[in-house]
């Protein structure tokens, strides 16, 4: 049970798709997969469910596995909750009243909107912000594809974390709890699903690192919901009381949006993962201590550009800009529980994948290889071997998972040699059959052994 | 014997582009040697600050980082002006850059006091016009 929690991941492959070309290990930020017997593998110790493979492939062979539609009948109470980037897929002509009516029409019992979620999130960091000392700069931990970057590549960066629920852990919590109240449910009645953006977020739930167990019960992919809803929704469907959630919440979806929402201004927003990469190193360069808060998300245009959404993520940003225009007129009470109730339970450990070895005699001794062997390596980083570059196969040479032959050039080098050998060998013949040769004198360099 | 290991690196002056390299690239093998977190952190924003101050302050110079079972010491050598006052230059805020310089966002007299904060060790040989060999050491 517990080496399934460790290594779940929603992000897969589809084996009869993959045809185990290379863009997919070029792109991925851990350098977690390989291409073994012409199919891509990942590492799942180092796989932080960002979804880049996702997105690069041309082959559309990586999956992320997320909650059937159909797990809804498994409960009595299905509380939907849409993340924020959710509002940003459809056409502005509909409102999100329409768009929260049209959940309730697919089969859902309630809606809860985790942007509000998010705006109870925002007033426990700012009170967290202000009575706690932390360090800074302070790492959103919103993106759980971020938290799992930092886990692996940035272990030092893990105290720099805001260790605190995120909106759709709060909303789930709050939607649960109040149903059970008002219909005189058991907990195991009441399914609560999230409408997910994105792979990290399933995994999030499967394989929480914060808490030992989720409150939300299933994970939908937003495609998914998409199709269902556009199916049923109209314009004026839904009236405006089903909107909870202020602007301020809702503009989460965006890069920036929790930033702003803190109101300091003192923050720095980075979206994408390569971007993200660089900023995380300036942190531990201790480059960036006057900054106090950073958002950083794996996907370019934040929650909008999630690999499970529907439009692109600048069309996104258009349309949900009318929503938060439109909620700004209308003004948003946020009840917020004690910041200290709002808490990680579990913290998250480093995981050392990159290590070379537990002894670090050892790893040294292998460290030394690996740049002797880095040094006959052509240094064109083409992937034919496998592995996304020459330094990376260079490492899974003395980790003992490949060869220097699964390098094409070096093989090549070798077949050559081989043959030169070969050539020089087939042009020496036994002394009695030699016929150039007399008296001991041979030609051709052939001698008489 | 125990095994050291011993990462060289040619700083260029004044290239941006390549400042913060070499400390990258050492912070990388750290990480690789399994080395703890917070000895990673404290070594790496030391050097950072050694090598960025090597090319933007000294016209370039040489990193030299070495590992070994007890710690990790690295050597940041340059030819550059050489610091007049050491005590002065230790002190927060004090800095000789240039205005261009500090439009570029550094030289606000931080980079020393913050080397010192996180080196176990810090020595810093320097004399005027012939340059400065700074050497940073954390135990592990």
């Amino acid at each position: 049970m517990l080496e399934v929690k460790k290594y779940f991941h929603s992000v897969t492959l589809d084996e009869e798709k993959c045809r185990g070309c290379t863009n997919c290990i070029k792109k991925c930020p851990t350098e977690a997969i390989r291409v073994r017997k012409s199919k891509a593998r990942i590492i799942e110790e180092r796989c932080i469910d960002c979804g880049e493979c996702l997105r690069v492939c041309p082959y559309h062979a990586k999956k992320a596995i997320t909650d059937d539609f159909a797990k809804l009948s498994e409960y009595r109470y299905k509380i939907a909750l849409p993340a924020p980037s959710f509002y940003g897929q459809f056409k502005t002509t509909y409102s999100r009243s329409d768009i929260l009516a049209a959940l309730l029409k697919i089969g859902f019992d309630e809606v809860y909107e985790v942007a509000r979620g998010a705006e109870i999130v925002t007033e426990a960091t700012k009170k967290l912000l202000q009575l706690e000392k932390l360090k800074k700069p302070v790492i959103s931990s919103a993106c759980p594809a971020v938290v799992r970057l930092i886990q692996v590549r940035f272990p030092s960066l893990i105290d720099n974390l805001l260790k605190l629920e995120s909106p759709m852990e709060v909303a789930a919590a709050i939607s649960r709890k109040k149903a059970a109240e008002t219909y005189k449910l058991n907990a195991s009645e009441i399914g609560v699903f999230f409408i997910s953006p994105c792979a990290a977020k399933v995994t999030s739930v499967k394989a929480p690192y914060e808490k030992e167990k989720s409150n939300v019960d299933g994970v939908l992919s937003m495609q998914d919901v998409y199709l269902k809803v556009v199916a049923v929704i109209e314009k004026n469907m839904g009236s405006e009381a089903l909107e909870q959630a202020g602007y301020a919440g809702i503009r989460w979806a965006g890069s920036g949006g929790e930033g702003l929402a803190l109101g300091t201004e003192q923050f720095l927003a980075v979206d994408g993962i390569q971007n993200v990469l660089t900023i995380l190193e300036e942190i531990e360069n201790g480059q960036l201590e006057e900054v106090e808060f950073v958002e950083a998300l794996a996907c370019y245009g934040g929650c909008l550009g999630g690999p499970l959404t529907v439009q692109n993520a600048f069309v996104a940003k258009t349309r949900l800009k009318k929503h938060i225009d439109k909620a700004k007129n209308k003004a948003v009470a946020v009840t917020v529980p004690r910041h200290d109730e709002l808490m990680w339970t579990l913290d998250i450990e480093h995981r050392p994948v990159m290590k070379l070895d537990d002894d670090l005699d050892k790893a040294m001794k292998k460290l030394e290889e690996l740049e002797e062997i880095n040094e006959k390596l052509p240094g064109l980083d083409c992937g034919a071997c496998g592995a996304p570059s020459c330094r990376a196969l260079a490492e899974d040479i003395v980790r003992g998972i490949a060869n220097e032959t699964d390098c094409v050039f070096l093989l090549r080098e070798k077949v050559r040699a081989l043959a030169m050998e070969m050539m020089e060998l087939e042009a020496k013949m036994p002394p009695v059959l030699d016929k150039g040769q007399t008296n001991g004198k041979g030609e051709n360099g052939t001698r008489r052994g | 014997m125990s095994k050291s290991i011993q990462l060289h690196f040619e700083l260029p002056g004044n290239d941006l582009n390549l400042a913060g390299e070499a400390s990258s690239k050492v912070k990388k093998t750290l990480n690789q040697l399994g080395l703890k977190p917070a000895v990673v952190k404290k070594t790496a924003v030391a050097m950072y600050e050694a090598e960025i101050n090597a090319i933007i302050h000294a016209g370039g110079g040489t990193l030299t980082a070495t590992i070994d079972q007890e710690s990790i010491v690295v050597v940041v050598r340059d030819q550059g002006p050489g610091i007049a006052d050491l005590e002065l230059a230790m002190q927060e805020g004090y800095s000789t850059a240039s205005e261009k310089i500090r439009k570029m966002g550094f030289g606000a007299g931080m980079g020393l006091p913050n080397m010192k904060r996180h080196a176990d060790l810090l020595e810093i040989e320097s004399a005027v016009g012939q340059g400065t060999l700074v050497t940073i050491t954390v135990f592990l």
